[in-house]
């Protein structure tokens, strides 16, 4: 029994959505069988998103516009991020407007790291931010293109107004290897499914979870939700039947998610919590190569810390598309001929990005201390020709939560762009502040002049030559799925 | 008290290449081409040429930067010879250096050339500038045309335009630049096309069709200035002399502050306005033969009638499409086919505009030639409504 828990909680899953119908008609010439597993949809990344910026935004989702006061630590836990040496939870913190006095850590290499990274945040005491962001990539015609999807999953940990309290734990560690990746392999390579189920999950699940019942000291029959990713198809409801649980097994999240690897037990944990009472107990499971199980005893507190849209809000935003091959290509998994215009040079300044980081990583304009004018960017004197003040008497004001609305927009069919059209067009700020952007899952309702929009962390350019990311803010249309 | 430019030059020789896809001929010879037409025309020697201006707007896919690719190409050795760029307000920017040089004093002959090589890309439209390593961070990566299509929803919304309507005017700009560009021998693009073809042709950037965006062209052009009083003395009886250049450039207001309502041009606006207090202009849509302005996009022109203050604001679909600007209209605009047709290399295009007015003031304009106009303006737009530089210059006879 601890004080130590789950304050605020959020999530985020990509907007895009393809039926798995459609994935198995493109392999139907070679893999017919697929069909069988050709239910629901599964969420992909826009071209623009990965797992950072996935978890910028389950973390703007957790913490609903507050500023991150008091957070000591930020945790980020993943298998797919983008570089194998950059700390992506600086990247993370600095959208994120995180104080710079803040401890980070990535941790990965196992589908366990989400509940692991929790277990090890939660217990080291001190109020963090911890995120599991990830989007585990199938080999086309794969079993695993089809079942993996995307998403993030955010929880502020601390002792003051927990929401979830951890009472026990438990974990086991073996070198059970169901599926592995080599470092710079893009798939994984897995071993047969009826071996991983009946010597992985029904051996060394159990020996975790018996482990952290005795640890809070409590049966089987005191848990109300049992916690754990459908990594296969049905393994959860056949371990909850293995070790007793007779409750409902917590939704898997398979259609209009699909697996999100080390993200996709917490984004189950932040699905319940969303509509959990008060003396509730959670049991929270994670596998690979070997099992967590985590108690939460769900606290009076729940009342009043919901998330701005959470995991079932993103489900609810998603839009329905048709082509497998978009979601392919938006993957890196073919190569299409996008002409002499996307030839273009995506070097980036590592100075100059430095000099402007805070600017830019979190959307942050000037407010004129002379005349009050709100601009971005803010270069050396005030934009207003009444006052041209130098900067020096600029405020900081992050336009990341700032109302907006479409001031003029156009979708681009010349310039090069991974997903045609590029919509651009100006977002006029309520607070005054006006930014050309790109304005992305525009979606089957269009843009218009007017409407309300809000900003989303996406990847600006991908330096293919380099490998490198560069982020920035997007506008996208405001309250989808709220 | 500054006095202004105003009489104080006066075009001696202008020379123009054939503009098009040129895949004959490089940037020095496009140069060439336009610089012996405009030697010929000044009746003066290579060597009294005391200072240049070379425009060229795109040095990444043309022949590199400084003047030195101009001042070779056309072998005058030894003089102040500068390279001037300012996006699509270049060739006007360099005619501006030659014509300051000669109003100061400095020099009795200016050379001003402008010339553009687009079409060494492998690819149609424009390459896609480089921002600067901040800008890049954050400026969506649009195209040109993306840029220009915003000022058709600004408008629309602020004049309570329909898109069908809008889509319709602009239409006619590009149809009337078609027709116009028929009797254009030096014109890369010399063929009608009917409004059916424009309304329904491929979205570059909504509303934008193909149609709606010029052609992108090679191209140079050449003006050689000097006083009046030389002119004269060199025999010149009808003189084309310079009533005003301005320039108006952004400083962030539209693109950063609440004011800019998207649907006009602040730039235009401004130069055209002390351009026309320069040259002692105070009715426009009267006093005006003839204009060649900024199409690089017919949404572009048809706002450009209202911020020249030709068409008053709110009227310039009525008065597109009542055939204002028609080479029959009131104020012929376009008249030799405009950048729509007779082409956009960029450097070379301001002072394009300016060897067609100067033909049409002194009755050399073939069968194009409009009924004695004596005053005449150009117009140039570079960058973007929102973040970009007009030119606006007035040449008039006398």
């Amino acid at each position: 029994m601890t004080d130590f828990g789950i304050k605020r909680f959020g999530g985020y899953v990509p907007r895009l959505r393809l039926d798995r119908a459609h994935i198995a008609a493109a392999h139907k010439w070679m893999a017919p069988g697929l069909k069988a597993q050709a239910k629901g949809s599964r969420a992909f990344m826009s071209w623009d998103e990965d797992p950072v910026t996935m978890a910028v935004e389950a973390a703007r989702d957790c913490l609903d516009g507050r500023n991150g006061e008091g957070i000591a630590a930020l945790h980020l836990a993943s298998t797919s991020l983008p570089f194998s040496d950059l700390q992506h939870s600086s990247l993370v913190a600095s959208a994120l407007r995180l104080p710079a006095g803040i401890a980070s850590l990535d941790i990965g290499f196992s589908q366990r790291a989400g509940t692991s990274g929790l277990l090890q945040a939660l217990k080291a005491g001190e109020e963090a931010l911890f995120i599991a962001s990830d989007a585990p990539l199938g080999k086309p015609a794969s079993t695993q293109e089809m079942a993996y999807g995307a998403g993030a999953a955010a929880l502020l940990l601390g002792s003051e107004q927990v929401v979830a309290r951890l009472v026990g734990s438990g974990s086991v560690t073996a070198p059970f290897v169901d599926h592995f990746r080599a470092a710079g392999e893009r798939y994984d390579y897995y071993w047969e499914e009826r071996w991983i189920r009946d010597e992985g999950y029904a051996k060394i699940a159990p020996v975790a979870i018996r482990a952290a019942l005795a640890q809070v000291g409590i049966e089987m029959d005191a848990i109300t939700h049992f916690v754990m990713p459908p990594i296969q198809r049905g393994a959860a409801d056949a371990l909850a039947k293995k070790v007793g649980f007779a409750g409902k097994v917590a939704p898997g999240l398979e259609d209009g998610v699909g697996y999100a690897g080390t993200a996709h037990s917490l984004l189950m944990l932040v699905n319940v919590l969303e509509n959990a009472l008060p003396g509730e107990r959670i049991l929270l499971v994670g596998f690979g190569q070997g099992a967590d199980a985590l108690v939460f005893e769900v606290t009076d507190a729940i009342a009043t810390a919901k998330p701005r849209r959470g995991v079932s809000g993103a489900i609810a935003a998603g839009e329905a598309t048709d082509s497998y091959l978009r979601m392919l290509s938006f993957a890196d998994g073919i190569e299409l001929e996008w002409g002499m215009r996307s030839e273009k040079n995506g070097k980036t300044a590592l100075t100059e990005q430095y000099r402007s980081s805070q600017q830019i990583a979190g959307l942050v304009a000037g407010k004129c201390g002379s005349c009050g004018t709100i601009q971005f960017p803010q270069l050396e004197y005030c934009v207003n020709p009444e006052c041209n003040a130098p900067k020096g008497k600029f405020e900081p004001c992050s336009l990341v939560d700032e109302p907006a609305r479409v001031l003029t927009y156009t979708s681009d069919w010349l310039s090069y762009h991974p997903a045609p059209p590029l919509y651009v067009g100006f977002v006029q700020f309520d607070n005054g502040a006006r930014i050309l952007m790109e304005m992305v899952d525009v979606g089957s309702e269009g843009l218009e002049i007017g409407l309300p929009v809000q900003m989303v962390y996406r990847i600006k350019e991908r330096d293919r030559a380099r490998g490198y990311n560069r982020y920035f803010w997007k506008a996208t249309p405001a309250g989808v799925g709220a | 008290m500054a006095t202004g430019i105003k009489d104080k030059v006066a075009i001696l020789g202008m020379g123009c290449s054939r503009f098009g896809e040129r895949w004959d001929a490089n940037s020095s010879q496009l140069m060439a081409e336009a610089f012996d037409e405009a030697l010929a025309d000044a009746g003066i020697e290579r060597k009294q040429i005391e200072a240049g201006w070379y425009g060229s707007a795109m040095d990444n896919v043309n022949v590199g930067n400084s003047a030195i690719p101009a001042s070779t190409a056309l072998r005058l050795d030894g003089i102040p010879f500068s390279r001037m760029e300012n996006m699509c307000a270049t060739g006007t920017e360099a005619l501006r250096g030659a014509a300051y040089a000669v109003a100061s004093g400095a020099v009795d002959f200016a050379v001003a050339i402008g010339a553009e090589k687009l079409k060494d890309t492998g690819y149609g439209g424009l390459p896609s500038p480089f921002k600067g390593t901040f800008n890049d961070m954050w400026l969506p990566m649009g195209s040109a045309p993306a840029g220009f299509a915003q000022l058709a929803a600004g408008y629309r919304v602020k004049h309570g335009v329909s898109k069908e309507d809008l889509k319709r005017a602009i239409g006619h700009v590009s149809w009337k630049s078609h027709q116009n560009g028929v009797h254009s021998p030096k014109a890369h693009l010399r063929k009608a096309v009917s409004m059916d073809a424009i309304l329904n042709a491929p979205m570059i950037a909504e509303p934008l069709g193909l149609f709606d965006c010029c052609g992108v062209s090679d191209g140079a052009a050449c003006a050689i200035v000097t006083t009046p009083e030389i002119a004269r003395a060199l025999g010149k009886k009808d003189l084309v002399t310079i009533k005003a250049i301005q320039i108006s450039i952004s400083s962030g207001i539209e693109s950063q502050m609440n004011t800019w309502d998207g649907s006009h041009v602040r730039n235009t606006r401004n130069a055209a306005a002390r351009a026309y207090a320069e040259a002692g202009i105070t009715d426009p849509r009267a006093q005006l033969g003839l204009m060649e302005v900024h199409d690089c996009f017919s949404i572009t022109e048809l706002v450009t009638m209202e911020d020249l203050f030709v068409s008053n604001d709110g009227r310039a679909v009525n008065d597109v499409l009542d055939g204002v600007y028609d080479a029959s209209g009131a104020v012929p605009c376009q008249i030799d086919g405009g950048l729509k047709c007779f082409g956009h290399p960029i450097g070379a295009s301001g002072l394009r505009m300016a060897y067609e007015v100067y033909n049409q003031l002194l009755g050399r304009a073939g069968e194009r030639q409009l009924k004695d106009p004596s005053i005449g303006l150009t117009h140039n737009l570079g960058g973007v409504p929102y973040q970009g530089v007009a030119a606006v210059s007035i040449l008039g006879l006398g």
